[in-house]
């Protein structure tokens, strides 16, 4: 494993840049018809600061201590039906994140989406409040944890049709692109999804109507119980839209994840389509029914854990830079570890939806037909 | 004068194009070949590849790249060259749009008119013959229309188009080239009809037909007959919408003539008829009828190839013609 090394380091301000380097890019792939200067290659010196790095740790260990207590929530009993856990896969949002415009950049992704909705400015409350299927949730406690949206930040969930997000994030490019926005789409989807037939169409008209559209394919080695190598003829993710460019990076490695993003930002606004593969890895099980060991070792996951933890990679980075010290870093543990205990205790404490929200919302505007209930009324 | 229903859908599309600049027309052949069946027939040349736009035989992959647009504010029509294929597709129609404004608490809105023809058509065998009016119908947070003429067409494709839900729009390849009378209302570019108002097209006092698309021609045909050959006033209900239904104009015209006989081409079980025997059933409606409703349907088999067997399967106005006969006990 590569160690990130701090090029230079200024002492005046939070905000000043820090230049880190991380390691480079896994894989590129160019299409042979492609100019090869079209695509610049992600840097392996990453300009941050302090701030940024701190928001980093804070997004990353906030993801990280809800799903924690989501896990805990479930086993209790509050949490139903299904709860997929994005431990261990933090700094691939976060770290697109940072080198996204949430004023114009619209990002989808599949069912496994809490992180992705922090991210895009939901809070730790309006999570649990959702998971709960409490009134104040995130929507308002009628989408459950696979359907998180936030129209206004541009995040448009949350699908639990595996694969169904990517045409329906290059329908989100060719709307930024006919309206002229200037923003890209991100989609999000597992290496088990990348199987699906629908990704290879969205590619395809992506490719042909030059769509503003990242496609990130979230590696984590496992669709459910069946590994990469079970699952797919070509594992290498990022070169399967043969004729689309296609990065593959570190997906552990939050500074990685931002500068190929900022990279594959720049080439889909201005030429069309491109791949990341992110390599990741989950902690938990597929969902919380899958204790997640029957098909992998207790010690791999440990591994992973040990050598690749990207909150634990992070902090070290920050600790080598000497923007942090140790002390720092435990203030923010605590910190985010109150932030969700009261963002817990006020989920618990709200109402559930009114009776009146189960029709409420079926339709834009009035309905022009009645809604039977259970009951003929 | 006269237009047909396929010039009554293109000149309703042209105008919804130029009323609103996020409309657009995505589907195969749709724009250079000017459509399959000729419904966009000009609007390329008139609108451009940004309005107008050819995809790859790629159901699922247009569908859903019209779900996205619709998110991000524009608001696509997706035709579909049969609505056979659409079933490539039905997940985006019935997951990605039509759960999208419950799911998201009402975040979210998916204004697309999903449309192509539908039903029966003629000589091409099981996989390209067959309705799907009772399959989006029972989809909550979808609206399903079935036109039956070029006023309808008109009418409820501009509506549509305007409303801010997903629509499916359910044509009849078969009635595309019928012509009906051109009335002043194909002048008026703001014409619309209302979505969940069925139309009564012929009325009568002895019995109650309702139908939907073209089982409608079916039915007029019928009530034609019975009122030359046996002197039976049949009042001839056209559905237009299947979602939502139009129950209570059903329930009055059965108040009035005590007898129902529905009329559809698609299959029988958990059918459009079906559904409107259920809510007869349970509606004050019946207690004002004097004989079983009577249902005319599609075979309950995959539609054959051959001449004779296909006619055996969809509706004839002879098969309505009895059984508005059984209900008056006249058979």
């Amino acid at each position: 494993m590569h160690r990130s090394l701090v090029l230079s380091r200024s002492f005046a301000s939070g905000a000043s840049a820090l230049r880190i380097t991380v390691p480079s890019a896994i894989a590129i792939h160019r299409p042979a018809s492609m100019p090869a200067t079209a695509l610049a290659e992600p840097s392996t010196t990453v300009t941050t600061s302090r701030d940024e790095l701190f928001t980093f740790l804070r997004t990353m260990s906030l993801i990280r201590r809800v799903e924690i207590v989501s896990d805990q929530q479930y086993k209790a009993r509050m949490i139903r039906g299904f709860c997929h856990l994005y431990s261990g896969e933090e700094a691939i949002c976060t770290g697109m994140e940072a080198a996204l415009d949430q004023s114009r950049d619209a990002m989808i992704t599949a069912y496994r989406d809490h992180g992705n909705h922090i991210v895009r400015g939901g809070s730790a409350e309006e999570v649990f409040a959702e998971l709960f299927g409490r009134a104040t949730g995130m929507s308002k406690g009628k989408g459950g944890s696979m359907h998180f949206y936030n129209a206004k930040k541009l995040f448009f969930g949350g699908n639990g049709i595996v694969g169904a997000q990517c045409p329906v994030g290059a329908g989100l490019a060719f709307g930024a692109q006919r309206l002229g926005t200037g923003g890209v789409s991100v989609s999000c989807y597992g290496d088990g999804a990348a199987n699906q037939g629908q990704i290879f169409e969205a590619m395809n008209m992506a490719a042909l109507w030059k769509l503003p559209a990242i496609f990130v394919c979230e590696n984590n080695q496992y669709g459910m119980g069946t590994s990469t190598r079970r699952g797919s003829a070509d594992d290498n993710y990022y070169s399967r839209g043969h004729y689309i460019p296609g990065i593959k990076v570190d997906g552990m490695n939050v500074l990685a994840v931002k500068e190929a993003t900022r990279v594959a930002r720049e080439y889909a606004v201005n030429h069309g389509p491109i791949v990341m593969e992110m390599s990741t890895y989950r902690y938990s099980g597929h969902s919380m029914s899958d204790p997640g060991v029957s098909y992998r070792t207790r010690d791999e996951v440990q591994k992973v854990r040990e050598e690749r933890d990207p909150i634990e990679r992070l902090k070290g980075i920050m600790l080598e830079a000497k923007a942090a010290t140790e002390a720092d870093l435990e203030a923010v543990e605590k910190e985010i570890k109150i932030q969700v205990d009261e963002a817990l205790a006020k989920a618990l404490a709200a109402p559930e939806p009114e009776p009146s929200q189960l029709t409420a919302d079926i339709y834009v505007g009035k309905y022009e037909g009645t809604i039977r209930m259970v009951e003929k009324s | 004068a006269t237009i047909t229903v396929r010039d009554a859908l293109n000149q309703a599309l042209d105008e919804e194009l130029s009323r609103d600049p996020r409309v657009f027309v995505m589907g195969e052949e749709v724009a250079r070949y000017n459509g399959a069946y000729k419904i966009t027939k000009g609007l390329h040349d008139k609108y451009g590849d940004s309005r107008i736009i050819d995809t790859p035989i790629t159901e699922a992959g247009f569908a859903g790249i019209t779900v996205g647009a619709a998110l991000m504010g524009m608001r696509p029509v997706c035709e579909f060259m049969t609505f056979n294929f659409s079933m490539q597709a039905i997940d985006h129609i019935v997951n990605s749009a039509a759960k999208a404004r419950y799911m998201s608490g009402g975040q979210l809105g998916a204004p697309i008119v999903f449309r192509g023809p539908n039903g029966s058509a003629a000589g091409v065998g099981a996989q390209h013959s067959q309705c799907f009016a009772a399959w989006y119908g029972s989809v909550p947070g979808l609206k399903v229309l079935s036109p039956f003429n070029a006023l309808d067409a008109r009418g409820l494709l501009k509506a549509a188009i305007r409303d801010d839900n997903p629509v499916v729009f359910l044509e009849n390849e078969l009635m595309y080239g019928t012509a009906f009378a051109r009335t002043p209302e194909f002048d008026d570019v703001d014409f619309t009809l209302p979505i969940g108002k069925a139309n009564v097209e012929r009325e009568g006092s002895h019995v109650t037909v309702v139908a939907h698309s073209r089982a409608v021609h079916t039915a007029l045909e019928a009530a034609k007959l019975l009122a030359e050959k046996d002197g039976i006033s049949v009042e001839v209900i056209n559905l237009r919408s299947i979602r939502p239904l139009d129950i209570p104009t059903v329930i009055a015209s059965v108040k009035k003539t005590n007898r129902l006989v529905t009329v559809e081409e698609g299959w029988p079980l958990f059918g459009v008829g079906a559904e409107i025997v259920a809510q007869i059933m349970e509606s004050p409606a019946f207690d004002f009828l004097d004989a079983p409703i009577e249902r005319i349907t599609g075979a309950d088999i995959p539609m054959p190839y051959a001449k004779n067997l296909e006619a055996m399967a969809v509706p004839q106005p002879q098969n309505v013609v009895n059984a508005v006969k059984r209900t008056l006990g006249k058979l």
